[in-house]
């Protein structure tokens, strides 16, 4: 359980958060909506450490976070990180997972067989199992994704945070991969910038606008063109074709 | 069917006894400790002067555990192992390990593959301590390894530089260090051609290009414990923290996500290894490119994760300055090449080669 309130921020000359407000639900996926530069991302760097508010309180369980050590903030924080894609170089999927499992051993200890087999069945849970030796750099976007939050997954940590997971993906990898963020049934917090798959896989949304959040619900209550409109500035339509309803943006085309 | 083979999930892994953590690297490293030995033992015997193999070890024997306990060499023999040659080899093995060790920390630091010991600026704030010891006379009262000592307090003032630089601004990123110790190496390298200009000294000025090129000459029982105490200490370490490299090197924030601090650990990393370059330049001057080709041959060998990699990079370093300190002093013999002269001769054809076949550009 992980909560932020009253969470000020201020990144140079700019105002990024003023007086937001997050928390986890059990086992229920929250996405983190708003346009570009609303602080989606840097609300969620709060959450694990990487940013300190300038005030209010992040709480995890009863503990606030500027209590903790890195380490046990890891423990109870799971982040699924980009920037190891990039980087990395020659590391292995199993090795690359492996490594989630750090925050519950010290500096001088080596991984026990109990870590190679919780990295094992969270290459599984992801079905990658099968690429454990391959090159982490070899990976196509959406296998890469998936590793990602199998070392989340490795790591234990009952709060799962994602920013931005679907990005350069495919259609089809993007729904691979929020259907799996979903089915892990952890504490989630997603940050998504599309709001058809934010409707589709979250449990709860929370509209973010120029550091404040704006409106908080069910999909439904959110995602309604008399809230969003204000928000993104552009004409919000919902479209039905008899099993999902959808948002369409802008005027209709020609 | 899709070129490129599609593992089937699951088989090959599930009956993996380690998930990915590829076959043992253990009989790579042990085969890497015994050839450092050996390396030790051959190059004592190896000068203008030779000896063999056995009276190497007979007269090591002799004075560290008694046997044999009758001498039955020359006494040139004895003199030329124990007083000069095997100080000089321990030295290198230390010197080239320690080198070995900072350049792959560095690399996994500032995550970039050129970086190696000198870009801190470090070793360039040790020359323009020795330079002053040399040229101007100045801690002639430290007594007779004044240089060395100047040498290692212009590192550590070097270090202060490069920190307090990379610092202003807040954070201290790699690109910032990279640029401070640049920076700073630039400005120290100016201050002591600036000295040997100044100096007007022209045996000085050799002994300080003759330096700055490195040399493990001057290696002596006095100064080695401290050599192998603070360099030993600082490699400890850094293999003490193997896995915060491995997290750091794929990024800060995968860092962070993993419970580690990137910024302290790079902070007490730096300090650590900046510590390991002023050691290593104040005995030996300024040997280049073992701490660039040894973290690359080694992670050709034992893939990219530290808890094999810095052992390999320390053992590799140490075989690299061993044969290059053979070379030096048996090529032109009985003159004596700088051993910068030596690793950069064999060492960049190496290097090239080498990077030519990594995946770096992905």
């Amino acid at each position: 359980m992980i909560s932020a309130t009253d969470i000020d921020l201020r990144l140079g000359a700019v105002d990024v958060l003023s007086g937001a407000q997050l928390c986890t639900r059990p086992g229920k996926v929250v996405g983190l909506i708003g346009p570009n530069g609303s602080g989606k991302s840097s609300l969620l760097r709060c959450l694990y450490g990487m940013l300190r508010p300038d005030r209010g309180a992040v709480l995890i369980g009863d503990d606030r976070i500027e209590s903790l050590t890195q380490r046990l903030i890891a423990r109870a924080v799971g982040v699924v990180t980009q920037d190891a894609a990039a980087d990395g170089i020659g590391i292995t999927v199993g090795e690359f997972v492996l490594l989630g499992r750090h925050v519950h051993r010290g500096d001088h200890q080596g991984f026990t067989s109990d870590d190679h087999r919780i990295t094992l069945e969270a290459l599984e849970l992801v079905n990658m199992a099968g690429f454990a030796e391959r090159n982490l750099q070899e990976l196509s976007g959406g296998e890469r994704q998936r590793v990602m939050i199998a070392r989340c997954v490795a790591q234990r940590s009952p709060v799962m945070l994602l920013d931005e997971p679907t990005n350069h993906l495919d259609v089809r990898y993007q729904h691979e991969v929020l259907t799996l963020v979903r089915s892990l049934e952890m504490d989630t917090i997603l940050v998504l910038h599309d709001l058809n798959l934010a409707s589709r896989y979250c449990h709860h949304l929370v509209l973010l606008d120029q550091g404040k959040v704006v409106h908080q619900g069910l999909p439904g209550d959110v995602l309604r063109s008399d809230v969003l409109e204000p928000v993104y500035g552009i004409e919000v339509r919902r479209l039905a074709d008899g099993r999902h309803s959808y948002l369409a943006f802008g005027p209709p085309g020609p | 069917m899709s070129t490129r083979s599609e593992a089937a999930p699951g088989d090959r892994a599930r009956t993996a006894h380690r998930v990915g953590w590829r076959w043992s690297r253990r009989p790579i490293l042990v085969g890497l400790a015994i050839l450092t030995v050996v390396s030790v033992v051959v190059a004592i015997g190896l000068g203008p002067v030779g000896v063999t193999a056995p009276t190497v070890l007979s007269i090591i024997g002799h004075y560290t555990i008694g046997v044999p306990e009758v001498a039955d060499w020359a006494r040139t023999d004895d003199a030329i192992i124990w007083e000069v040659r095997l100080p000089r080899v321990l030295l290198g093995a230390i010197v080239g390990a320690a080198l070995g060790v900072v350049g792959t920390t560095l690399q996994a630091l500032v995550r970039n593959p050129l970086a190696e010991p000198y870009i801190i600026g470090v070793s360039a704030g040790a020359s323009a301590g020795a330079a002053t010891a040399i040229l101007f006379g100045v801690g002639s009262w430290l007594g007779g390894e004044s240089v060395s000592i100047m040498a290692f307090l212009g590192a550590l003032g070097a270090l202060a530089l490069v920190l307090t630089l990379a610092r202003s601004t807040g954070r201290i990123t790699p690109s910032r260090m990279i640029v401070a110790g640049v920076a700073v190496g630039y400005l120290l390298s100016a201050v002591t051609s600036l000295l040997i200009l100044i100096a007007d000294n022209t045996e000085g000025a050799r002994a300080v290009v003759f330096w700055l090129l490195g040399s493990l000459a001057n290696a002596d029982w006095s100064t080695l414990p401290i050599g192998y105490l603070g360099m030993g200490a600082g490699m400890v370490l850094v293999f003490w923290w193997r896995r915060r490299l491995d997290l750091l090197a794929l990024g800060d924030e995968t860092a962070l996500a993993s419970g580690v601090d990137p910024e302290r650990t790079r902070l007490v990393l730096v300090v650590v290894v900046a510590l390991c370059v002023g050691f290593a330049v104040s005995l030996s001057g300024g040997i280049g490119f073992v701490g660039l080709a040894a973290p690359h041959i080694a992670r050709r060998i034992v893939g990219p994760i530290h808890r094999h990699l810095v052992p390999a990079s320390a053992a590799l370093g140490a075989i690299i300055l061993i044969w290059a300190d053979v070379a030096a002093r048996m090529a032109l013999q009985p003159r004596e090449l700088p051993i910068g002269v030596v690793t950069g001769v064999l060492g960049a054809p190496v290097l090239v080669a080498l990077v030519r076949k990594l995946p770096y550009n992905n």
